[in-house]
């Protein structure tokens, strides 16, 4: 792999720019691998390359239905923070805060990692109590957030108006290390130092069965042929109910629409992140200056990346108030992703029934900011069969009682 | 805008006038059931991506608790009825032979 650098961009101006290579190969599925990702989104990918980088083990294949990053990867509001409540969820999201801010430069693929903060709004009383909670939370888990006044909200946020009359902001939770990465090239990144170790992605190839043999996986039968492998791990988010399906065990998710939109782009005028939990809402603003928005997801079952169009009303109608700044502009683009929600609103990293078959989802609304984090803890649950970052997140804490209950920070919105 | 007639009034009422109540058959346990069953009580769900069973309230209507069949992956509707049973009706279970053959839903078929 030729690496990315000023040079290279000199040494391709001088050539007309023939000299690029394709940033990762399309190779034929082999016969066998040592290990088997189902899913090439952020969080498969993350997970096979720190297979590789951590655990040497890079006779691996990611098998995609679709394209590369097509998913959710592709659809989120591209947040990233960390200041949840309980401490397993700190744990693996502050893990991947802190991969994401050398990520540009581990993948040698720039990933435009901005940390320009994120700050959550307190609209209620009952918000003021629960994120100054929050903030005593993240101090004893070495997470760095404060809750601030509302006249540092507005220092902070100038084009919010804090004395709206439903709502009126009454503070917030500010992760000043939070913000956003460019969400497509997380996974291109991802794909390419993958590809470079040697390991097979394959797109547009479907799993359509999983091969098993006394309870344990030997390796799944896709649209491009049967492919055998030693370790199987199904990180397909919306489908996992799908896949476990074939593997033969059940799930306790239910995959419902989450929706965002995008504005016309407009001049710089906010560089932080705001979610509005109370309202449903939450914006950011893009480098090319589209207002960034997202929204509650659908109360329903639902497979379609369509989402009900009056969430989006709900949403931008409580937005105004906050932003008038808003209230004229154009929306461009709406779309929905289908999202899967655990319980406990936690995600699931965990062994599963059938040995040597390993499953990551259930990371609901919020999974992008904690792809490296994800892919790090599962890439050793499954090297090694057991990972401090992952340990809480099995599949029988439903079973056991032991849930990991963000419904509080991550029910509404991420 | 997805739209249900309520079984009870015979409105077609859309999604604003209704709240989604999540799978429908559910079996309840109670003292004495098993770990496993409550799990399957509690959590686990069928999250099917085709035909799927769930309980509505017509909310902002006439207050009542109805059932649907519908298909996730579509929206396609294939009709309501009543909450006071345990299993989908034959006429609708043979509606949704119709359209998709082959079809099954935890034990129903």
């Amino acid at each position: 792999m030729k690496r990315y650098s000023a040079f290279a961009i000199a040494r391709e101006a001088t050539r007309y720019h023939q000299g690029w290579e394709r940033a990762w190969a399309s190779p034929e599925p082999k016969k066998r691998y040592d290990a088997i990702i189902i899913g090439a989104g952020g969080h498969g990918l993350a997970s096979a390359y720190y297979l590789g980088k951590n655990f040497g083990i890079t006779n691996v294949a990611v098998i995609e239905k679709g394209w590369l990053g097509g998913g959710n990867t592709g659809r989120n509001t591209t947040i990233i923070r960390s200041n949840y409540l309980q401490d397993p969820s700190a744990a693996i999201y502050e893990k991947a805060r802190s991969l994401y801010e050398t990520m540009s430069q581990d993948l040698n693929y720039n990933v435009m990692f901005s940390p320009r903060g994120v700050l959550m709004l307190a609209q209620t009383h009952h918000e003021v109590r629960g994120y100054q909670r929050t903030a005593h939370a993240n101090a004893l888990q070495g997470v760095k957030t404060e809750f601030i006044g509302p006249q540092k909200v507005k220092e902070i946020c100038p084009i919010m108006n804090i004395d709206g009359p439903r709502y009126p902001v009454m503070g917030g939770l500010w992760q000043a290390r939070g913000g956003t990465a460019r969400h497509d090239a997380v996974a291109w990144g991802y794909a390419r130092a993958c590809s470079d170790m040697g390991m097979d992605i394959l797109q547009k190839t479907e799993v359509t069965g999983i091969a098993q043999e006394g309870g344990k996986v030997t390796g799944v039968q896709t649209t491009r042929g049967d492919i055998a492998c030693d370790k199987l791990g199904i990180v397909v988010a919306g489908h996992s109910g799908h896949v476990a399906k074939m593997a033969g065990f059940r799930l306790p998710i239910e995959s419902v629409a989450l929706q965002a939109l995008v504005s016309e782009p407009i001049k710089p005028c906010m560089d932080i992140v705001v979610m509005a939990n109370t309202v449903h809402g939450y914006m950011s603003q893009s480098d090319k200056g589209e207002m960034v928005i997202g929204g509650g997801t659908d109360s329903y079952n639902n497979y379609t990346q369509r989402g009900s169009f009056h969430h989006i009303e709900e949403t931008v109608r409580a937005l105004i108030e906050t932003f008038p700044i808003i209230s004229r502009l154009k929306m461009l683009r709406q779309w929905g992703g289908i999202v899967d929600v655990t319980g406990d609103r936690s995600p699931i990293l965990s062994k599963t029934p059938l040995d040597n078959c390993f499953i990551n989802c259930g990371w609901g609304t919020g999974g992008f900011k904690a792809i490296p984090g994800s892919g790090w803890g599962f890439a050793e649950l499954m090297a090694k069969g057991y990972s401090p970052l992952t340990a809480e997140f099995g599949l029988d804490r439903f079973r056991e009682g032991r849930f990991i209950d963000e419904s509080v920070a991550a029910g509404v919105a991420h | 805008m997805l739209i249900l007639r309520c079984p009870y009034c015979g409105v077609d009422a859309d999604e604003t006038e209704l709240a989604a109540g999540g799978q429908a058959h559910i079996k309840r346990e109670t003292v004495g059931a098993s770990d496993e069953a409550f799990e399957e009580y509690l959590f686990m769900r069928e999250n099917p991506k085709g035909v799927h069973f769930e309980r509505w309230r017509h909310a902002n209507g006439c207050g009542k608790w109805f059932h649907a069949a519908r298909c996730t992956e579509t929206l396609e509707v294939f009709g309501t009825y009543s909450a006071q049973t345990t299993e989908p009706p034959k006429e609708i279970r043979d509606k949704i032979s119709e359209k998709r053959p082959g079809w099954s839903w935890g034990e129903f078929s």
